[in-house]
């Protein structure tokens, strides 16, 4: 876990580093960054075929940049009567690009710099992965220590009363047979009491983990890869479990959704991907399970006819996950809260869910875990005088004295009552 | 003291042995039920070792097993194609209209995912407000009912049989049609008052010559209509304004609770009844009834008397404002005092007055009409430019029904919303004269007594399924739209009959809109041309009418349509006041005599079926489950020879226990057996029985299939008495009564929660607040600071020995305002329907195992023949300094910083000591397992019949578990619950205010109480926040209290004490009066 943590932190410094040189030539290209990643990102990457054509090099291909413009204003307008569009419509069909009729020219320029002058930054990442030992193996290291340890000392002692058995043979005092160990009283108590201590921790430890799941990992209906989607695809959280930031579920993305993409990718290219048995994935056939569940026909590239007239293509049936992460009914748990206003990622509960094949349960989702976080966390208090801040705290007349008068240095989200049971039960 | 002016009953009033022995027992039952396991119970039995061991063993394994089994695997399926405007666990809000008969009341309905689960009062609506009553709250478990009808049906000899399409059912329909020949064809409704149904109705008429429509009411209002005719010339009932009214004289009209339209009476009743330091006003007004009704429990003044004395009370107060008509005698010295000083006080306010009559007798409206003519009511408190439309029934033409049914002259009888064979007199004569007629149709949703007698049944939708209008009040259109699919094969009652009607396209009737700008032309709508279909005729009618699309989903998304008229007199003649007295001087009456009156939960009898509104107690009896025959203490006497006030051993053994003696009532040869209630402020010749119990199928042993678990074995049908006088329908009768050997147990909740006299209401009149505002809450003030060492002036601060802890952000609080509570209970259900309220059944609540979160006592008080009445909602009190938390051995109860008395389910271990601690007894104990929620799978079913009735069975049926709030968490059993200030909601208000990063926006929450309330008597909100209305409305230190205060326990929960306007000496001075006397 550490290591993920640091792996984290440096690819940030690096991307700050990155940041930081080029800024001075790069305003528009910052600028851009943000708008190809909030609209262009699903669909295109900078420089490679994705469910679009890549961007980079758009000068070399596109007849101008005018032509640029209308297509992203209005690609369907544009297929019907320009020549080039047609050809990559044709390329890339059934799916029509979306219209972006809002996006500013300068912005779309904006968003042309940054594809342009896009380096990929794989050497940077490569570099970070060499990481650092576990610190878990220390504590194996002190386990062992003190094994050997009590063993020299058993040892001592045992020595230590067969000399003084001896001297005092030699001194005529008479002390009867030496007790063998196992049953010397001491010996016994201590040893039950050792047993007791660490039986009892199990016992209880194992009892307190009764109904928990942590690195639970089902099998799903289709092995899908988190890796593939939210790793080497960057595809934001948010576009498929959007209600996150709205409801208190995150939402399992319907089968349309999937689709979106999935019209045109029909098949898997990327690095192979082992399962967790050892076997290579065929991953373009679990693509293929998807089609089955949306009704989809790869063939003729459209949806199965309606003919038994429910409303969906014939055969189309929505997918039975395996719910993964599983709260007990008298908890409730709100993801808007979290990552709308407690402003968390995805990864603080689901771990780093980018580069799971296969998403299993990474916290154990235990009420002291979640305690524990509402103790350290800070929520964004007012501050009433530079403004910033979530204006909702501003009632929190006493603690904004005490921050003034340097009792509180910050608001913790117990503070303000995160810690109360009907903050989570009722 | 005010300890001993407030009682609950009579034996608290009495202060009786047995009656102190049942308050201090509050859980009453041994601490483990060995006697029930052994008969010689637990020092006296042997429990063998085997036995010992083989329990402790199997408990031990059961334990392991239940503990270790592996987590399921619980799956997650999301849509195929999300609908775009769901978000699973976001609730979304549709405004609808709430339709029972003829009510209908503007609605919002919360859909969770689907599904609907909670109703709200619509506040766009100007006739509601934003308010609801008890019935509109509970209909959305009726949606979930299993006893609706799942498919069409035809009868099958003595059953039914399934109808598989709608296609083969209109072609059996229309062939059946066709071959009535020349009989006529008879629609019989419930008042409609739908434009959109009324036309189609018409075009279905039209294509059947000499078919006709008859509208009946099961409670009727046929005398009024009729008065109305033949005074002003309408056969209509004009609306009312309460609001304007400064003087209000009702003659058993009990127009809070069930009369017309209570939820808009009450909110206009309300506005001048809040009284305010700045405005210190109050309208008055007198009841005069024969019974203890709603409104009279909340009348300044009240006086009673024999129900036949109806008309001879309004002749009187006619003659005293100087009606021309002989003024008659009446005996009862009170009752004439009574109507000099209503008659004095609607003539002071002349112009602001208003009488309201209850009675259906034509000849007493006709002299309520003179009346108001005399006081200037006719055009400020009574408007006729506006009808009220809820109810059209006119008796004469059901008694007509009946006669031709019954000699075999209807061709087809089509019935809808409305259940004649229950609710008519003569109802059983009508089940067998359905057979007589060629055709007989049902489109009623449930196989109720009516429909198990029709030939051919296709059910109509639920209200919550449908799409439809309502215009309660002329120029008043509220919409309905269907907040889900349809959960069975059921088809809109219009689309029937647009289908039976072949194109007959007929001019659309005019709601009566401003159709200046709308259409200057009527617009024509033919079924065809609008489709095939209601949804599709619907939506062309009202496009017609309100213009484009976008005003059509305007009207759609704020749920209604209204239009401002000016209120306006009605001419006034006055030919029929002459025979209207004299019929009314030759009315007989008798020694004893019947009233049949409504009560707030079950109304008519519609919704019997409803468990929350079966369990609801009676505000007035506190009764649950039942009806029964409700007499005052001297009738008792000598009907059934038990004298509650002076004879203790008799009152102990009559109050005590549930079995109450049963006594016999005829009329004409018909009779009903009922238990008794002995209630004070009845009048001594009077017995009053409710309607809307009693619901049985004809063939008993379909009766839990049929009408439903929780609507059979509930009381006994009183329709029967209704009798007929040649006009319209009477509910008030001469009948003799008598008493039988047997008893009958009635389930009551009136001492489940005593204050143990404990002063906790605080009341006087309003001169006496006039005179000295400080003088109503002197005793509880000085009181606390009399428990204040020297020289310490801050109660909350320095009146204990706990630490004070800070509140720093919001600090949440509510205020009740004990004037405007009317006791009408919507906001009990409203709680229950929000909060996943389990409903225990008629055995568990006898045994004080009720689980509502929030309560409405009901204090009597002042004189014992015709006393005040006082209540107080009670729910927990969330006290800052909470004797329940010291006392919880796992603190699963315990603070919030934002002042919430916090109840923990999974943490609790049942021990029941916070109960046993909290001095306001609100805390609830899952006895058993009601919700069926326990691990252990069909451990209810070896309860069931004994401990457990059927309809708990019915709550936890899978259809009925839809209506759950999935955000609050079913209690099992052995856990203590109670009132949460809907905790959930403040989360959520919480949560909205932190994404919008706007701290005002928790101004908005509403409990569901609140939302609920038609008088606005509950506020809610941040009291750190002062501009809430909760803290604006504690600034009024004359009238704000805490109940209990002295104890130090600071409650959360405010009242604002009760203010009479009137002459009477109640509350405080009423105290003070009888201690300076001695």
């Amino acid at each position: 876990m550490s290591r993920y943590r640091i792996n984290i932190t440096k690819v940030l410094l690096s991307l700050l580093f990155l940041f930081i040189l080029s800024s001075n030539n790069s305003v528009f290209a910052a600028d851009g960054e943000a708008l190809f990643k909030a609209n262009c990102s699903n669909c295109h990457k900078p420089d490679a075929d994705y469910t679009g054509p890549a961007l980079k090099g758009w000068s070399t291909r596109e007849p101008s940049k005018d032509w640029v413009y209308k297509w992203i204003a209005n690609p369907s307008q544009m297929i019907a009567t320009d020549e080039y569009a047609k050809g990559l419509f044709a390329k890339y069909k059934p799916t029509v690009m979306t219209a972006f009729p809002n996006l500013k020219k300068e912005e779309i320029d904006a968003i042309l710099k940054y594809v342009d002058d896009y380096t990929p930054p794989a050497a940077t990442a490569a570099s970070s992965t060499g990481g650092t030992e576990s610190e878990g193996d220390n504590s194996m290291l002190y386990g062992i220590l003190t094994l050997i340890l009590a063993l020299i000392a058993m040892i001592l002692l045992q020595v230590n009363s067969n000399l003084r058995k001896l001297s005092d043979d030699k001194e005529g005092v008479h002390r009867g047979e030496p007790v063998p160990f196992y049953r010397n009283k001491t010996y016994i108590m201590a040893g039950i009491l050792v047993m007791a201590t660490v039986g009892g921790y199990y016992v209880i430890n194992g009892a307190i983990g009764l109904g928990r799941q942590q690195k639970y990992q089902p099998v799903q209906p289709i092995y899908y890869s988190h890796k593939v989607h939210a790793g080497t695809n960057q595809i934001s959280c948010l576009y498929c479990h959007g209600s996150a930031q709205d409801s208190k579920h995150a939402g399992i993305p319907s089968v349309n959704v999937c689709m979106n993409c999935h019209m045109a990718i029909k098949e898997y290219k990327g690095d192979p991907i082992v399962k967790e048995d050892g076997k290579v994935l065929d991953a373009t056939a679990e693509i293929q399970k998807l089609y089955s569940y949306a009704g989809w026909n790869p063939e003729t590239k459209q949806y199965n006819p309606d003919n038994n007239n429910d409303g969906v293509p014939d055969g189309a049936r929505p997918i039975s996950w395996v719910k993964i992460h599983n709260l007990p009914d008298h908890v409730y748990f709100n993801h808007s809260q979290h990552i709308k206003v407690g402003k968390q990622q995805c990864q603080t509960c689901h771990g780093n869910i980018q580069e799971m094949p296969e998403v299993y349960q990474f916290s154990n989702l235990s009420m002291g875990w979640c305690i524990n976080c509402h103790r350290e966390s800070k929520v964004d208090f007012y501050n009433k005088e530079s403004g910033e801040g979530n204006k909702f705290y501003s009632i929190y007349e006493k603690f904004h004295q005490d921050i003034k008068d340097h009792k509180l240095d910050s608001v913790t989200v117990e503070k303000i009552g995160g810690t109360e049971c009907q903050k989570c039960h009722y | 003291m005010s300890n001993k002016k407030y009682w609950q009953n009579f034996g608290e009033l009495k202060q009786s042995d047995a009656y102190l022995q049942s308050a201090e027992n509050e859980f009453k039952e041994d601490l483990l039920p060995v006697e029930e396991l052994s008969k010689e119970g637990l020092f006296e039995g042997k429990t063998p070792r085997r036995d010992f061991l083989k329990y402790l063993g199997f408990s031990t394994a059961a334990a392991t097993i239940a503990a270790s089994c592996e987590m399921p695997v619980r799956n997650a399926i999301p849509y195929l194609q999300k609908p775009e405007n769901v978000t699973p666990g976001v609730a979304n809000y549709y405004a609808s209209t709430y339709i029972n008969g003829g009510d209908a009341i503007s609605v919002v309905v919360k859909q969770r995912d689907g599904r609907p689960i909670k109703i709200e009062g619509n506040e766009l609506s100007s006739i509601t407000k934003g308010g609801t009553n008890a019935q509109a709250q509970a209909s959305v478990l009726d949606l979930y009912d299993t006893t609706r009808l799942r498919h069409p049906l035809q009868k099958d000899g003595n059953d039914f049989k399934e109808v598989t399409t709608f296609d083969a059912f209109d072609s059996m329909v229309t062939t059946a049609l066709a071959g009535i020949g020349t009989k006529p064809v008879v629609l019989l409704t419930s008042t409609i008052n739908s434009p959109s149904t009324q036309q189609i109705i018409n075009s279905f008429l039209a294509k059947y010559p000499g078919s006709r429509h008859v509208q009946y009411d099961a409670v009727s209002y046929g005398g009024m209509l009729l008065a109305n005719e033949a005074c002003y010339g309408k056969k209509a009932i004009p609306s009312y304004h309460f609001n304007n009214a400064k003087t209000i004289v009702s003659l058993s009209a009990d127009f809070l609770g069930t009369w017309l339209s209570p939820v808009e009476f009450s909110k206009q009743y309300s506005t001048n009844r809040k009284v305010t330091s700045e405005k210190p006003e109050l309208s008055r007004h007198f009841q005069f009834e024969s019974m203890l009704s709603l409104t009279g429990s909340n009348a300044d003044d009240r006086y009673t008397h024999k129900p036949s004395e109806t008309g001879k009370v309004a002749m009187a107060l006619l003659a005293k404002l100087g009606g021309a008509v002989a003024a008659p005698s009446i005996a009862d010295a009170k009752l004439k005092e009574g109507i000099d000083k209503a008659a004095a006080a609607l003539m002071s306010t002349k112009g602001a007055s208003l009488v309201v009559c209850g009675s259906n007798d034509l000849n007493v409206q006709v002299v309520v009409n003179a009346i108001n003519e005399l006081i200037g009511a006719n055009g400020t408190t009574i408007n006729w430019a506006i009808t009220n439309n809820t109810r059209k029934g006119v008796d004469a033409e059901m008694v007509q029904l009946a006669a031709d049914l019954n000699a075999g002259s209807i061709g087809a009888l089509l019935i809808y919303n409305c259940n004649p064979v229950y609710t008519y007199a003569e109802g059983k004569k009508f089940g067998e004269a359905i057979s007589k007629a060629g055709v007989s149709i049902s489109f009623n949703g449930t196989m109720d007594e009516t429909t198990e007698q029709c030939k051919y049944v296709i059910p109509s939708h639920h209200w919550l399924e449908s799409w439809g209008d309502a215009e309660p009040k002329s120029g008043y259109v509220s919409f309905m739209q269907p907040t889900i699919n349809p959960l069975f094969k059921t088809r809109a009652f219009q689309t029937s009959l647009i289908k039976w009607t072949s194109n007959a396209g007929s001019a659309a009737a005019m709601p009566s809109l401003d159709s200046t700008v709308k259409a200057n032309s009527t617009p024509v709508i033919s079924a065809s041309a609008a489709g095939n279909d209601y949804e599709s005729f619907f939506k062309s009618y009202w496009t017609a009418f309100l213009g484009g699309g976008e005003s059509y989903n305007k009207a759609i998304q704020d749920g209604i349509v209204e239009k401002e008229i000016a209120p306006a007199a009605a001419v006034f003649n006055n030919s029929s006041l002459l025979t209207a007295t004299q019929k009314l001087a030759a009315s007989k009456s008798g020694e004893t005599e019947l009233v049949l009156y409504q009560k707030v939960s079950l109304g008519n009898g519609n919704q019997a079926n409803n468990p929350w509104l079966q369990e609801l107690p009676d505000p007035i009896s506190k009764v649950t489950w039942d009806n029964y025959a409700m007499v005052s203490p001297e009738m008792a006497k000598s009907l059934i020879g038990i004298d509650i006030m002076h004879n203790q051993r008799e009152a102990d053994a009559y109050e005590v226990t549930p079995e109450k003696p049963v006594v016999k009532i005829t009329m004409n040869g018909k009779t009903i057996e009922l238990p008794v209630l002995i209630l004070p402020g009845l009048n001594n010749n009077t017995v009053a029985v409710a309607l809307g119990y009693g619901r049985a199928s004809a063939d008993e042993k379909n009766s839990l299939d049929r009408v439903g678990k929780s609507a059979t074995g509930a009381g006994k049908n009183a329709y029967p008495l209704v009798s007929f006088d040649g006009a319209s329908f009477s509910y008030a009768a001469v009948v003799t009564v008598e008493k039988t050997n047997s008893t009958y147990p009635l389930a009551q909740t009136q001492v489940h929660g005593s204050s143990e006299a404990r002063p906790v209401i605080y009341e006087t009149s309003l001169s006496s607040y006039l005179k000295n505002p400080e003088a109503l809450l002197e005793e509880p003030n000085s009181e606390r600071i009399s428990l204040l060492a020297e020289g310490k002036n801050d109660f909350v601060t320095e009146g204990t020995i706990y630490p004070n802890f800070e509140k720093p952000g919001i600090k949440w609080g509510m205020s009740i305002d004990l004037n405007t509570c009317t006791g009408c209970s919507a906001c009990v259900v409203a709680c229950t329907a929000e909060n996943n309220v389990s409903v225990v059944g008629k055995t568990q609540v006898q045994k004080a195992h009720e689980m509502h979160w929030l309560r409405i006592d009901r204090y009597f008080t002042g004189d014992v023949k015709n006393p005040d009445v006082v209540f107080q909602p009670m729910m927990c009190q969330h006290c800052d300094n909470a004797p329940c938390e010291n006392v919880c051995p796992v603190a699963a109860t315990n603070h919030s910083s934002e002042g919430l008395n916090q109840m923990t389910y999974n943490r609790c271990i049942g021990t029941r000591y916070c109960a046993n601690n909290c001095p306001f007894k609100v805390r609830r104990f899952n006895w058993l397992d009601f919700t069926g929620s326990d691990s252990f799978k069909d451990n209810q079913e070896p309860l069931r019949g004994t401990q457990l009735d059927e309809a708990v069975f019915q709550m936890n049926d899978d259809l009925t578990r839809m209506v759950l709030n999935p955000d609050v968490t079913v209690r099992s059993r052995g856990v203590i619950e109670k009132c949460s200030f809907c905790v959930q909601r403040l989360q959520e208000s919480k949560l909205e205010a932190k994404k919008h990063q706007d701290p005002s926006m928790v101004r908005n929450v509403k409990t569901a109480c609140m939302q609920a309330c038609p008088t606005n008597a509950i506020s809610f909100g941040n009291v750190n926040d002062k501009e809430s209305e909760v803290s604006k409305l504690r600034k009024d230190k004359t009238r704000n209290f805490y109940v209990l205060e002295q104890l130090h326990v600071l409650p959360n929960v405010s009242y604002l004490a009760k203010i009479r306007n009137t002459d009477r000496h109640v509350g405080i001075a009423e105290e003070k009066e009888e201690t300076t006397h001695g």
